[in-house]
């Protein structure tokens, strides 16, 4: 049985990514995702949230353009290529993927430099930006100097470097410990806020979708699915959140509904 | 000598002393038994009869040193052009890679010493023909290597680039070639070695043909004139040499990797 997703009726301009039933079959056989569609609103923090294999991360690719569907189209802004748009999209992957022979700048300024962009102003833009995720006195360290978690900053900076509209997220701060990786989606927050950013923040932690995001995207495994998805309105997300009634109230609320998900799972085996 | 501990304890001095150490405790050993035992010169010299020999022996030595080593650095040379334009023709085409490289891997397993007498035959400058041997045994591990190297590029970083746009020519230039470097390197350490026994092999072949000149020519004729102090020295210095190639190479590997690569740290 199919179940229905309500999707709230928005306006169509304000799509900037649209799945549309899109269904991805890999060559060794595997239904990474059966036929779903989402919509992404511009000024959306969209988190993706599952268990492992529940097609998260297939379904992030596909809005990076590195995957593309078996059935079904993606739209970017309408359009039907990345390129085409004038969408800027950027990524931000599981693990740093620095260049372990460039040092911090070199790293970050890398997509400046692909697409031709002038050193001088390339220079400043990489400095600016450092300066934004507090990598500042940093740019002449090489990746192997860094911690973990200031490895994922420089990642961050090399996708803010381009200033995307969108920013697609891989479980980024997954391997990270507890503290850093608080902090580092305290500082998340305050970007999409100050810069009028477009998430989708891969994860599978409920904590870290609650604190995140507009809106959770739930989805469940075999075939990978979206099963829910719910709007987080709270306006305050300073650290007192996480603490607060409604946050746990959130995390309630998703966990329920991540467990009828997988009893739903376990009855069609 | 009062306090030894504490240098000992340093890793870097423990490597040079302790071989050195004994080397010298085998030195004094096989001086000590020769001597004992009063074993003839031409059936083991005594260390001393060597470095007599290596003394009296130096110039002429030293002039089939600079032979064999200009055949080796001509090799390596040639092999790290031909091998690392081989290992890019590869990664651009599976087809290519495909088709050729079991005829690499042919050229590998077939021993030099059989092909050589051909190739002299066939190459009238003896020089080249002896270069062409030597190749032949440096090439394939930089091939492999090279190869190895620009395929092992992180999946994560090729994603970025090809989300970024980049065009073949700069995936190539800023992400396939500096990752394939540490590889690069690996083999040129093999190679190196591989180098002067081609070299050395070919010679041999070569010298019976009445060409020789370099060193492995020297330790033919000193064998054959039962000239026992005279091989070993010629021996010694080729080994010396060996030995200097790779810790060149090694230290090329640090300067060109030290300030990222792991390998460059324990170097």
């Amino acid at each position: 049985m199919l179940m229905s997703i309500p999707q709230a009726v928005r306006l169509e301009e304000d799509t900037v990514l649209h799945a549309n039933q899109v269904e991805k079959t890999y060559s060794n056989g595997t239904l990474a995702l059966s036929r779903m569609s989402l919509r992404v609103q511009r000024g959306d923090f969209v988190s993706l949230l599952g268990p492992s294999g529940c097609g998260k991360s297939t379904l992030l690719k596909l809005f990076a353009g590195l995957e593309s569907p078996s059935h079904g189209r993606v739209r970017w802004a309408g359009l039907d290529k990345p390129s085409k748009s004038k969408l800027k999209t950027a990524m931000v992957f599981q693990e740093a993927t620095l260049m372990p022979w460039a040092d911090v700048a070199a790293n970050v300024r890398l997509p400046l430099d692909l697409s031709g962009v002038p050193r001088a102003e390339a220079d400043q833009r990489v400095k600016a930006v450092l300066d934004q995720v507090g990598l500042g006195a940093f740019g002449h360290a090489y990746p192997r100097e860094l911690s973990g978690g200031m490895q994922m900053r420089a990642s961050l900076a090399r996708a803010l470097v381009t200033e995307p509209d969108v920013l697609l997220m891989d479980e980024p701060f997954g391997a990270l410990d507890e503290f850093t990786r608080n902090k580092l989606d305290a500082d998340l927050r305050a970007l999409w806020a100050k810069r009028n950013l477009t998430v989708v923040f891969v994860t599978h932690s409920i904590y870290e979708a609650v604190y995140l995001s507009s809106r959770v995207v739930m989805m469940a495994a075999r075939p990978g699915r979206i099963t829910a998805d719910v709007p987080m309105d709270e306006p305050d997300r300073s650290e007192a959140y996480r603490l607060s009634p409604a946050f746990a109230q959130h995390c309630r609320d998703l966990s329920a509904l991540l467990m009828s998900a997988s009893d739903h799972t376990a009855e069609q085996h | 000598m009062s306090q030894p501990t504490p240098l000992l304890m340093r890793p870097g001095a423990l490597n040079v002393i302790a071989p050195v150490c004994f080397g010298l405790f085998l030195l004094l050993l096989w001086q000590g038994l020769c001597s004992a035992m009063d074993v003839p010169t031409y059936l083991v010299p005594k260390p001393t009869d060597i470095a007599h020999t290596l003394v009296t022996d130096g110039p002429s030595l030293l002039r089939a040193l600079g032979v064999t080593l200009k055949i080796t650095l001509l090799a390596f040379l040639l092999a790290v052009v031909l091998g690392v334009a081989a290992a890019f023709l590869f990664v651009q085409s599976r087809l290519l890679e495909a088709s050729l490289f079991p005829y690499a891997i042919l050229l590998q397993v077939t021993p030099v010493v059989a092909i050589a007498p051909l190739i002299i035959i066939w190459v009238k400058e003896p020089t080249l023909a002896l270069v062409i041997c030597a190749t032949l045994v440096t090439l394939f591990p930089i091939i492999s290597n090279t190869v190895l190297g620009l395929r092992s590029v992180n999946p994560g970083l090729l994603n970025m680039f090809k989300m970024n746009g980049a065009t073949r020519w700069q995936t190539l230039r800023r992400l396939r070639i500096p990752s394939a470097l540490p590889f690069f390197f690996g083999g040129l350490r093999i190679s190196s070695g591989l180098a002067l026994i081609g070299a050395v092999v070919a010679e041999f072949v070569a010298g019976t043909g009445g060409t020789g000149a370099g060193l492995a020519y020297e330790i033919l004729q000193a064998g054959f004139q039962i000239n026992i102090p005279r091989l070993f020295a010629a021996l010694i210095l080729i080994s010396l040499t060996g030995v200097l190639l790779f810790v060149s190479m090694v230290w090329l590997s640090d300067k060109a990797l030290g300030h990222w690569h792991d390998s460059a740290q324990r170097g």
